[in-house]
């Protein structure tokens, strides 16, 4: 159970706020139970909610309302390409179309492996590198700045690539 | 409390400091519109509905005085932007137009918007005729609009939030109305918002479902169609209801209810309750009520009701007529003399016991109330005085809740009790296990199981009167120091309120207790006063009532029966209750004593009977009940009576007039009438006092839904605190002493709300959250026992007797202290009072 | 002029006061911003000064809120209820605002000047306990933040007991997870309690009912890394740089098309014209500039003539061509763009951001979202121009805070500056040039 197995860094998280606050502690839990899948499971908001003394739908409801959240099982990597105005006015749209071309999905869509998933979001503070995207995974978030459609790509392969061997290994999905 | 002027649309209002524009201008009968915004919920001023223009008085920074125009009337500020009159309080001078163009301009974009997303569909919404939206729409809204229909979102219809509500997500304005009452109000967040923006919608994550005892009531507020009860949904249109006042039987609450009825085709054109409704009193049940209570009605139209008197022939009961049967029934009652055994259950009305009461009395012959919790005569003594109500109670008051799992045994007053807490009541919890109000204690205090009499005398002698001889299983108790600290608070609070359940109690234990909570009361001088007193958490709507009417319960019912030569049997089912009375042949053999039996149903008892005499359900006649508070208060006749058939006073008035008796037969007012002549705390009560009525704040259920939600307005009585009998001296109770056995376990009787009684098992739609009869095990205990969760058991008396072999399956929690049972009431389990008992495996596995 | 970048030099002496990392790369260690005088403001803050003293110099010294709405920074750390405890901070690094990138640099190059500015504002508080809201997107960043807090621990600037007084002092990092409306003040709170990253209602501000409702104060990134050098060169110092009203420098974020876009420190008060073609290089390409948006997305768009090109860039000047200087985000667009697709792009960014409370932000910016939609594919009328301004307007002065009105800016002045791109978009055409 995820309680169990992370019970240090539980502690850990739920150091870093008063005692009699320990719903504070909901989001680094969310993050902590998104670690291995790259969801949420409902079992992990049973157990974070007994955790924390809320409700298993107050959980959910943070979930929902965060975009790096996620309730159902998807790509073990999300390829998130920033398509805001300032990235837009150097070309992003124009990237992200290329990237998916290069890949043969369209965006929104998974690699056929179920590896990464190329989507377009909002902002990512970085305008001036345009163009950018960042990669989630289980593991957390990286920026990946002044990119070309095949620098991009490359690093699509290199992603999937290893979540092949995540999978060998019995992590990930 | 400081006064504050203002105008609001030309009309002056003067309201206490702190007052929202909204409510000062509803006092004055000035409807500002609101959809997110709830008298009973903080303002969270989202919907935005409630726009105004408001205006200040221009304050001169170096005189502080209000700044004049050359006519000498203060100069007026108003802001760049419309405010919220709901999140807004007033301000002394200040000018707020609701009705300006730009005011009126504001409510007609907003009203805008929420249509853009709100589907058209309210010639078959369930809200429509009574839908804020509509209304409002209608007042004040654009006329058009100028969003595409075919760019409008299309999502789910029919979602089961749990099944007792279902959310329609279209309809949804996200006014999150029913997630902050989840949540603020009943602190039972199992519903709660998903995803932002446009794309917000209510959901439940939590297992199973939306589950709170308090669901319903998230309908009646849902300014819109997309909650509604599985009992109403697509069952009728608002326009065709009637209503009429009732008070809900379910609890000692008394909660007062409205029932809306129709006449349809689909029932043979007969009158037919729709759905029960909550109606507002603010000294009972506020303008909320419990699912129990909302959908728990429906055996009052059971098909299996009794319709005809049954008299017993050659061993057969059989049809007669309703004069056969009270002949026959008075004959034997006047054979029978002073052998009159008369046992009435706290679910009958005040006059039903009075009527009963007198032929019983008439004949010398006993009157026995069938229960098992004590102290009836003591609340009578000590109880809330008239004026009381919990919603006056916060840092001045201690309330102290002992053996009571008050959420299970009365959900509004653990409402209430925790309101009161929040306020910043000290809340003593005292129980021998957790309970859901021990969230809101300020102190707790855990005794064994039986110890609870001990453990208030344990508190009344850390603070005065010395009683030596405490039993031993509370020694360790006396010297702690949270009990310290718990009876410290108690008796430094300028009000306290002690409220008594039936938590691991018999009658025996609950008597005592009764007495300790008593002395308590007067120890610390809490008696007689406003908002101070012991109230009853009883397991029947009426048994105060009935104690008020002198009946009383007997510690041993079966060999107090033994005397018995005629037994009356009204609205009780001993037999149904302990299968014991029905191997030891203690009821029903022909030896025995003869049994009339009056219920709505053919119960196990009645099966027994000589004669079986029906009834009229609360439903279909008028009367009386007294609440736990000691209020009285009307029910009133919701559909027509069936043919042929007689309230319960009735009945007994008219087996009375056979042997002669004055006794009345035909109304319930002059039955009333009769007993408040005769019982000194009634005195000058009558039908009409119980009718009135007085303004009430919030005001709700008159035109404007908008506002309160869709709770009834009270016209028909708000009832009558009655005034304290005379106050009973200092006496100490007999305690008893429960220890634990040793050998064998403790098992304790404790109350569910979803249990099997008759009054709820009729309620199909409630099935799902009525268990199979079960026990809760302490887990250590249980794996000590090699019992797993879920297995089937049987529990066995140490004195003896098999209990016919009645099964249970087996709940393990940590929180149940080790050795004792949980044994909850009207599960078919005869758990009276700590019963020393052995568990083992039943041989068939329940399914 | 630097050396690395090329670029002039912000303060009298030359060097960079905030993005010193540009002069010192290594000064994300400890060891090396020690060197350089770091953390003796906070030495000498606890040991020789009263917090109300520190307040006052922050007062003094005219530093405003650089998170985008100008609020004198000391004069918010005065409002604290001293009658609530305990007190907290909680630095806003949320930085979501589209053309926005400026705090990022400053927690990534110059840490410790930051986390010193935490302190700082937590010792003239009195708060115990400081949070840093960092957007979820800043993952690495929050780590690296981490380490370093974990450094100053390690070296006694935070924890128990600091300086051999009974101050103490912990610094905890809190990632976001993916919401612009965390970036307003009491949202941000909200979030960090583990509920909705919805906007409380005001009153009551921060100060007096914050974070676990006690006392706090919000204070954004930039803001915050200000505060060291107040306290170690003055008050009358920072107001030497800047204007009279727009005290101290300012980072400009430089984006859109513009040669040599990126974080720009200057003195408030510099003009658009200096920092697009001096410091950004010009437009990319062979455009014009067409249009300035000043704080972001949220802006309202400037139409970039001489006079606004020469506007000083201050709280003060920027109003009177019609806009706000926000956070400073400013986004270039030349001529090729058409307006109607840039409030398009930004409608989306609104409905997407709308936290859904208040029903004209969630209900206007989707349908705003849909208008541009239509007007953008061609297959929309004037009406629908019409309609969108009439929508914009109704979004406008409604909300609960403040994302609603800052998503109708870009439309209103778009349609009122740029009407024939809207004439031409509705005749199935893109650009008005």
């Amino acid at each position: 159970m995820f309680a169990e197995k992370y019970s240090d860094e539980i502690q850990a998280i739920l150091s870093k706020y008063p005692p009699e606050q320990r719903r504070a502690a909901v989001m680094p839990l969310i993050y902590l139970a998104q670690r291995e899948q790259m969801y949420v499971t409902k079992q992990a908001m049973v157990e974070i909610a007994e955790i924390l003394g809320i409700s298993s739908t107050d959980v959910a409801s943070i979930v929902g309302f965060y975009t790096l959240y996620y309730d159902k099982v998807g790509s073990t990597y999300r390829v998130q390409v920033c398509t805001d105005l300032p990235c837009a006015l150097r070309g992003a749209e124009q990237f992200l179309e290329g990237l998916c071309n290069n890949l043969g999905i369209r965006v929104g869509e998974t690699t056929p492996d179920g590896a990464v998933m190329v989507e377009a979001v909002m902002c990512l503070a970085a305008c001036d590198k345009a163009p950018m995207f960042q990669v989630q995974s289980g593991d957390g978030l990286s920026y990946h700045e002044n990119q070309t459609v095949e620098s991009a790509a490359s690093l699509v392969a290199e992603l999937r690539r290893k979540a092949q061997s995540k999978r060998r290994d019995g992590h990930g999905r | 409390m400081k006064m504050v002027n203002l105008t609001i649309d030309g009309k002056t209002v003067t309201v206490p400091e702190g007052t929202l524009i909204v409510n000062a201008a509803k006092k004055v009968g000035i409807d500002i519109p609101v959809f997110c915004y709830h008298p009973k919920m903080e303002p969270v001023g989202m919907c935005r509905m409630c726009l105004v223009e408001i205006g200040r008085p221009v304050i001169d920074r170096t005189t502080g005085q209000v700044v004049r125009e050359d006519d000498g009337s203060p100069k007026m500020q108003f802001g760049p932007k419309l405010e919220t009159a709901c999140t807004t309080p007033v301000s002394e001078g200040m000018v707020v137009l609701g009705t300006s163009e730009k005011a009126k301009a504001g409510r007609q974009d907003i009203i805008e918007f929420l249509l853009t997303s709100h589907p058209l569909d309210c010639p078959i919404c369930d809200k429509g005729g009574e839908c804020p939206l509509q209304n409002l729409t209608m007042e004040f809204g654009p006329g058009e609009s100028r969003y595409l229909y075919d760019e409008k979102m299309h999502l789910a219809k029919h979602v089961p939030l749990g099944e007792l509500i279902y959310l329609d997500r279209e309809r949804c304005i996200q006014c999150g109305r029913c997630v902050r009452f989840q949540d603020q109000v009943v602190d039972d967040p199992v519903i709660g918002f998903f995803q932002r923006g446009r794309s917000l919608e209510i959901v439940t994550y939590s297992e199973p479902g939306f589950d709170s005892v308090f669901s319903g009531n998230t309908t009646d507020i849902c300014p819109v169609g997309a909650l509604t009860t599985t009992d109403f949904r697509f069952k009728a249109r608002p326009w065709e209801l009637r209503s009429a006042a009732s008070i809900c039987t379910q609890c000692p609450v008394g909660c007062n209810i409205a029932f809306n009825t129709r006449r349809e085709a689909v029932s043979g054109g007969k009158w037919v309750i729709k759905r029960v409704m909550p109606r507002q009193n603010e000294w009972v049940n506020e303008i909320w009520m419990c699912d129990k209570g909302r959908f728990g009605y429906h055996y009052s139209k059971s098909a299996e009701r009794l319709t005809q008197p049954l008299v017993r022939r050659q061993g057969e009961l059989a049809p007669a007529t309703w004069e056969e049967a009270l002949s026959f029934v008075a004959e034997r009652f006047q054979q029978a003399g002073d052998g009159l055994f008369s046992i009435a259950g706290g679910r009958l009305s005040n006059e039903d016991l009075y009527n009963q009461g007198k032929l019983t009395d008439s004949l010398g012959g006993k009157k026995v109330l069938y229960g098992t919790m004590g102290g009836g005569d003591l609340t009578a003594q000590s109880g809330l005085v008239p004026g009381s109500n919990f919603s006056d109670m916060g840092k001045e008051t201690a309330i102290l809740v002992v053996a009571s799992d008050l959420h299970e045994e009365a959900p509004i007053w653990w409402l209430r009790v925790k309101q009161a807490a929040e306020r910043g009541a000290q809340l003593i919890v005292a129980n021998p296990r957790p309970t859901r109000l021990d969230a809101y204690a300020t102190h707790l205090v855990r005794y064994p199981y039986g110890s609870e009499a001990g453990a208030l005398l344990a508190m009344v002698n850390t603070l005065s009167a010395k009683r030596p001889d405490l039993p031993e299983a509370v020694a360790n108790l006396v010297r702690s120091p949270e009990l310290k600290a718990a009876a410290k608070a108690f008796a430094e609070a300028e009000n306290a309120v002690i409220l008594y359940g039936s938590e691991g109690t018999g009658l025996e234990t609950s008597t005592a207790l009764a007495q300790s909570c008593q002395n308590l009361l007067l120890a610390t001088g809490h008696i007689g006063r406003i908002n101070n007193g012991l109230v009853a958490v009883w397991q029947r709507v009426n048994d105060q009532g009935a104690w008020e009417l002198g009946w009383r319960p007997v510690a041993n019912l079966p060999e107090a029966m033994q005397a018995a030569r005629a037994l009356y049997v009204a609205a009780a089912d001993p037999a149904g209750d302990d299968p014991a009375y029905l191997a030891e042949g203690r009821l029903g053999s022909q030896e025995q004593a003869f049994l009339v039996v009056q219920d709505l149903f053919l119960t196990a008892t009645a099966r027994l009977a000589d004669v079986v005499l029906p009834v009229q359900a609360w439903t279909e006649r008028e009367g009386s009940y007294t609440s736990g508070e000691r209020r009285v208060q009307r029910f009133y006749p919701v559909v027509p009576e069936l043919a042929d058939s007689y309230a319960d006073f009735s009945v007994a008035g008219q087996i009375g007039k056979r042997l002669g008796l004055d006794m009345e037969i035909r109304l319930a007012g002059r039955t009333f009438a009769r007993l408040a002549s005769e019982t000194p705390a009634f005195t000058g009560l009558s039908y009409a006092r119980l009718a009135e009525v007085v303004e009430q704040w919030p005001i709700v259920g008159r035109g404007d839904l908008y506002y309160g939600g869709t709770t009834y307005e009270n016209s028909q009585g708000i009832g009558v605190q009655l005034p304290l009998t005379s106050a009973g001296g200092l006496s100490w109770p007999k305690l008893v002493e429960v220890g634990m056995p040793k050998i064998g376990l403790l098992a304790v009787p404790i109350t569910r709300l979803y249990d099997h009684g008759s009054t709820l098992l009729p309620s199909s739609m409630l099935h799902q959250r009525i268990p199979e009869p079960y026990v809760v095990l302490n887990d250590q205990d249980a794996e000590r026992l090699k019992i797993s969760e879920g297995a089937a058991i049987q529990l066995i008396p140490a004195e003896g007797g098999s209990w016919l072999g009645v099964r249970a399956i087996a709940r393990l929690r940590s929180d149940v202290p080790e050795r004792i049972v949980l044994v909850p009431r009207s599960f078919g389990l005869p758990v009276a009072g700590p019963t020393v008992v052995s568990v083992r495996l039943a041989e068939r596995v329940l399914a | 002029m630097d050396a690395d970048t090329g670029l002039p030099s912000q303060s009298q002496n030359g060097q960079y006061l905030l993005l010193r990392h540009r002069d010192t790369p290594s000064i994300g260690e400890l060891e090396v911003y020690r060197r350089l005088g770091g953390f003796e403001a906070w030495q000498k803050v606890i040991t020789s000064m009263q917090p109300g003293q520190v307040t006052d110099v922050v007062k003094t010294s005219g530093l405003r809120g650089r998170g985008g709405a100008g609020f004198p920074t000391g004069m918010k750390w005065a409002f604290i209820d001293n009658k609530n405890w305990p007190h907290y901070v909680v630095a806003n690094a949320d930085e979501s605002e589209p053309g926005t990138f400026k705090d990022r640099e400053i927690m990534e190059g110059n840490p410790f000047q930051f986390l010193e500015g935490v302190a700082i504002c937590a010792y003239a508080i009195q708060a115990n306990a400081a949070y840093v809201y960092l957007r979820g997107e800043f993952w690495q960043l929050a780590a690296w933040l981490d380490r370093k807090i974990a450094e100053m621990e390690a070296a006694g600037l935070l924890g128990e007991k600091l300086f051999g007084t009974d101050y103490s002092l912990h610094i905890y990092t809190h990632l976001g997870a993916g919401a612009y409306i965390c970036g307003e003040e009491t949202a941000m709170l909200e979030s960090i309690e583990g509920k909705l990253g919805q906007p409380r209602l005001r009153p009551p501000f921060p100060p007096s009912y914050g974070l676990f409702g006690k006392p706090t104060v919000v204070n954004n990134v930039e803001t915050l890394t200000n505060v060291p050098l107040i306290i170690e060169h003055g008050a009358e110092w920072y107001r030497s740089l800047g204007t009279e009203k727009s005290a101290g420098v300012k980072i400009f974020s430089l984006s859109g098309c513009v040669e040599r876009p990126g974080n720009y420190e200057l003195p408030l008060g510099t003009t658009f014209r200096e920092l697009i073609f001096t410091h950004g290089g010009g437009i990319t390409g062979d455009r014009q500039v067409k249009a300035i948006m000043a704080a972001g997305a949220s802006s309202a768009l400037i139409v970039a003539n001489e006079e606004a090109l020469d506007t000083p860039m201050d709280y003060e000047s920027v109003p009177r061509v019609g806009a706000q200087l926000g956070s400073a985000s400013v986004i270039v667009i030349d001529d090729s763009v058409s307006i109607p697709w840039l409030i398009n792009k930004t409608m989306h960014f609104f409905k997407h951001e709308s936290c859904g409370k208040c029903t004209p932000c969630r209900e206007g910016t989707f349908w705003m979202m849909h208008l541009t939609e239509r007007i953008v594919e061609g297959s929309a009328t004037l009406e629908d121009v019409e309609l969108l301004q009439d929508v914009a307007n109704q979004v406008k002065g409604k909300c609960l805070c403040a994302l609603g009105d800052f998503s109708t800016e870009a439309v209103l002045t778009g349609i009122e500056r740029f009407r024939p791109d809207f004439e031409l978009a509705v005749a199935g055409s893109a650009v008005a040039n």
